[in-house]
């Protein structure tokens, strides 16, 4: 009889454990899962104070906002056509310098490389994407502006004064600092990010259809052209816009070197300005609720431009990988 | 010329394309280190650690920048690893396959590659517009919200790397899952969350654009948090573009010692990934 109570008493003592580790678990969950919830709340916090800072600013200028190229602080008159001019074209010339550079690369780390060498080499591309922006910045105004001016941009100049279209391009007087410049930098900046998308990709290529192709007497050069690039083309533009995105956002790097000033110039050897720029540049000095406001709303603009870059490169990246599981 | 040879010479000329490539790809890695090290060897000296920064003309140091940088940098690792892994938690262990995971995964990822001035510009309306000043703290907070996606995304690839037989067998022995999680799982994948934590200061302690309109700077020694605060980038930033000789070699003296300290801490994360990998 007692035993039987015991046994009783005991179950009930397991009923309530269990109940009390039911309960610990949907907290634990609850708990990861309002964290979770937090990187939501973060973005719609960004882009909810981005819209409220540049109300006063798009309120005032309108859709003229993204076609004046005039930005003055004295008569409050601020357009975003330059700094979005200036982000295009640094980031144009940036994906055309960085993108064959990343591809070659990749091919040297995936089908060249000795197996000794893959690892070491493949870190020190990465390690240029761990050194931070403002080292490119200091490094682009003290050594490689310097050199441009001084070796590269007469020469360019020289050049193309007699090409037509061209010549407009490359109009003198060489500054060292300009657009040319800082998109040339973004290059070097961009390197690893495609590179390590890229070569993530190349290696998603089954081994059977390099060595099918191989087997009928291509070449490596023509097994990569043939068969690498066109298997992973959809992960290569992914990894093409992820190190766009990067382009277009960066900052401190080109605030060194792009010389800040608010006109289109026909000339990239000339100075320009870049959105991420006349933010870093100017939000601190701005006075008056428009002046700041427009720098708010230059920042709305930045983050709706990445925001769609990045995010068409992440479906890319995740329409790839689906893929690798099913084709063959 | 054979269409034989011309396919073999094509290959030659593409494949020595490559190489040349990556020996681009490794100058500028040299060329910036180098740069780097020419310049802020000779700027170093002893005063960089016992000094605050000076006026123009006058000997300094960076001590008040390098604590600044150390304390936000601190709090913002703080503040953003507890998040970052617990929504990197949910995302491995709850969410391999709902719809709200594979939201937050998705935005994660692209606030991990979003422009980090943004993030200053947020934490500007957030925190410095309703303070009415600069501060310490909101450059903390600025930090730590880049903090979180870098932690979130190497907590989750980490988790993902666990093998299901250990989370079965905890189970199995009538652990909750709570208790699986914490006691088995980032048991486990313990070396590759600490990887992620210093990858993120990593990229924190060389972040600026963050910086420039939250902590802003400070001339002076200050350990308030409610007031701004000294950091190394921004020093860098504003000593760089000075005309003052002196003010330019802090600046190389601070970017030297921003980038060796970045190197170790993603060359150690590197080793602390690869150890286990080999062993297995």
């Amino acid at each position: 009889m007692s035993q039987q109570a015991e046994s009783m008493a005991l179950s009930a003592e397991i009923q309530q454990r269990i109940q009390r580790q039911r309960m610990l678990d949907r907290a634990f969950r609850a708990v990861t899962m309002f964290f979770a919830l937090l990187v939501l709340v973060i973005l719609g916090a960004i882009i909810i104070s981005l819209v409220e800072g540049s109300l006063p600013a798009l309120k005032k200028f309108g859709w003229n906002f993204l076609t004046t190229e005039r930005w003055n602080p004295v008569t409050e008159v601020f357009g975003a056509r330059a700094p979005i001019y200036g982000t295009l074209m640094t980031s144009a010339i940036a994906m055309i310098v960085g993108i064959p550079v990343s591809f070659g690369i990749a091919i040297f780390l995936t089908e060249l490389a000795p197996e000794w060498l893959k690892r070491p080499m493949g870190t020190a591309i990465e390690l240029l994407a761990g050194i931070p922006s403002i080292i490119y910045g200091i490094w682009g105004l003290f050594v490689f502006a310097p050199f441009l001016q001084r070796n590269i941009q007469p020469l360019l100049i020289a050049v193309f004064e007699d090409v037509p279209v061209l010549n407009t391009f490359f109009a003198g007087p060489p500054y060292g600092i300009g657009i040319l410049t800082a998109g040339l930098i973004l290059g070097i900046m961009v390197l690893p990010f495609i590179t390590s998308v890229t070569r993530d990709v190349f290696e998603t290529v089954p081994a059977l259809l390099k060595e099918s192709a191989y087997g009928l007497g291509a070449t490596t050069w023509e097994v990569v052209w043939q068969i690498v690039i066109p298997y992973t083309r959809v992960g290569l533009v992914g990894g093409i816009m992820l190190g766009l995105g990067r382009a277009l956002g960066e900052t401190m790097a080109v605030t060194f070197v792009i010389g800040n000033a608010h006109r289109i110039s026909p000339s990239i050897l000339a100075p320009g300005t870049t959105i991420s720029a006349s933010i870093a540049n100017e939000f601190t000095e701005a006075v008056g609720d428009i002046y700041t406001s427009a720098l708010v709303a230059l920042g709305l603009l930045l983050f709706v431009i990445t925001f769609t870059v990045l995010a068409m490169a992440k479906i890319m990246l995740i329409r790839m990988q689906r893929n690798a599981g099913t084709r063959t | 010329m054979t269409l034989y040879e011309r396919r073999k010479m094509k290959n030659r000329i593409a494949l020595a394309a490559s190489g040349v490539a990556a020996l681009i790809g490794l100058f500028w890695l040299v060329a910036i280190l180098g740069t780097l090290l020419v310049n802020g060897v000779s700027a170093l000296s002893l005063t960089l650690f016992t000094e605050s920064t000076p006026a123009p003309g006058n000997a300094g140091g960076l001590i008040n920048a390098i604590f600044g940088s150390a304390v936000m940098s601190l709090f913002g690792i703080l503040i953003g690893t507890p998040v970052g892994i617990l929504a990197g938690t949910y995302l491995a262990e709850y969410g391999k396959s709902n719809p709200l995971a594979s939201v937050v995964r998705f935005i994660n990822d692209i606030l991990l590659s979003a422009p980090s001035i943004i993030i200053g510009l947020f934490v500007y309306e957030l925190m410095v517009v309703p303070m009415g000043h600069f501060s310490a703290w909101a450059g903390t907070v600025a930090l730590s919200l880049i903090v979180i996606p870098v932690v979130l995304r190497t907590t989750e690839d980490m988790l993902n790397l666990v093998p299901d037989s250990l989370r079965e067998a905890a189970a199995g022995l009538g652990a909750p899952k709570w208790q699986v999680v914490s006691h088995v799982v980032y048991r486990a994948a313990r070396s590759g969350i600490v990887t992620g934590i210093l990858l993120s200061v990593a990229r924190v302690s060389g972040e600026t654009a963050p910086l420039l309109f939250t902590a802003l700077n400070n001339q002076f020694w200050s350990t308030d948090m409610n007031a701004p605060m000294a950091n190394l980038p921004v020093v860098i930033f504003q000593f760089a573009l000075s005309p003052y000789e002196d003010w330019r070699n802090l600046a190389w003296a601070g970017a030297l010692l921003i980038t060796v300290t970045i190197l170790v801490l993603n060359i150690a994360a590197r080793l602390l990934t690869a150890r286990p990998s080999a062993r297995q």
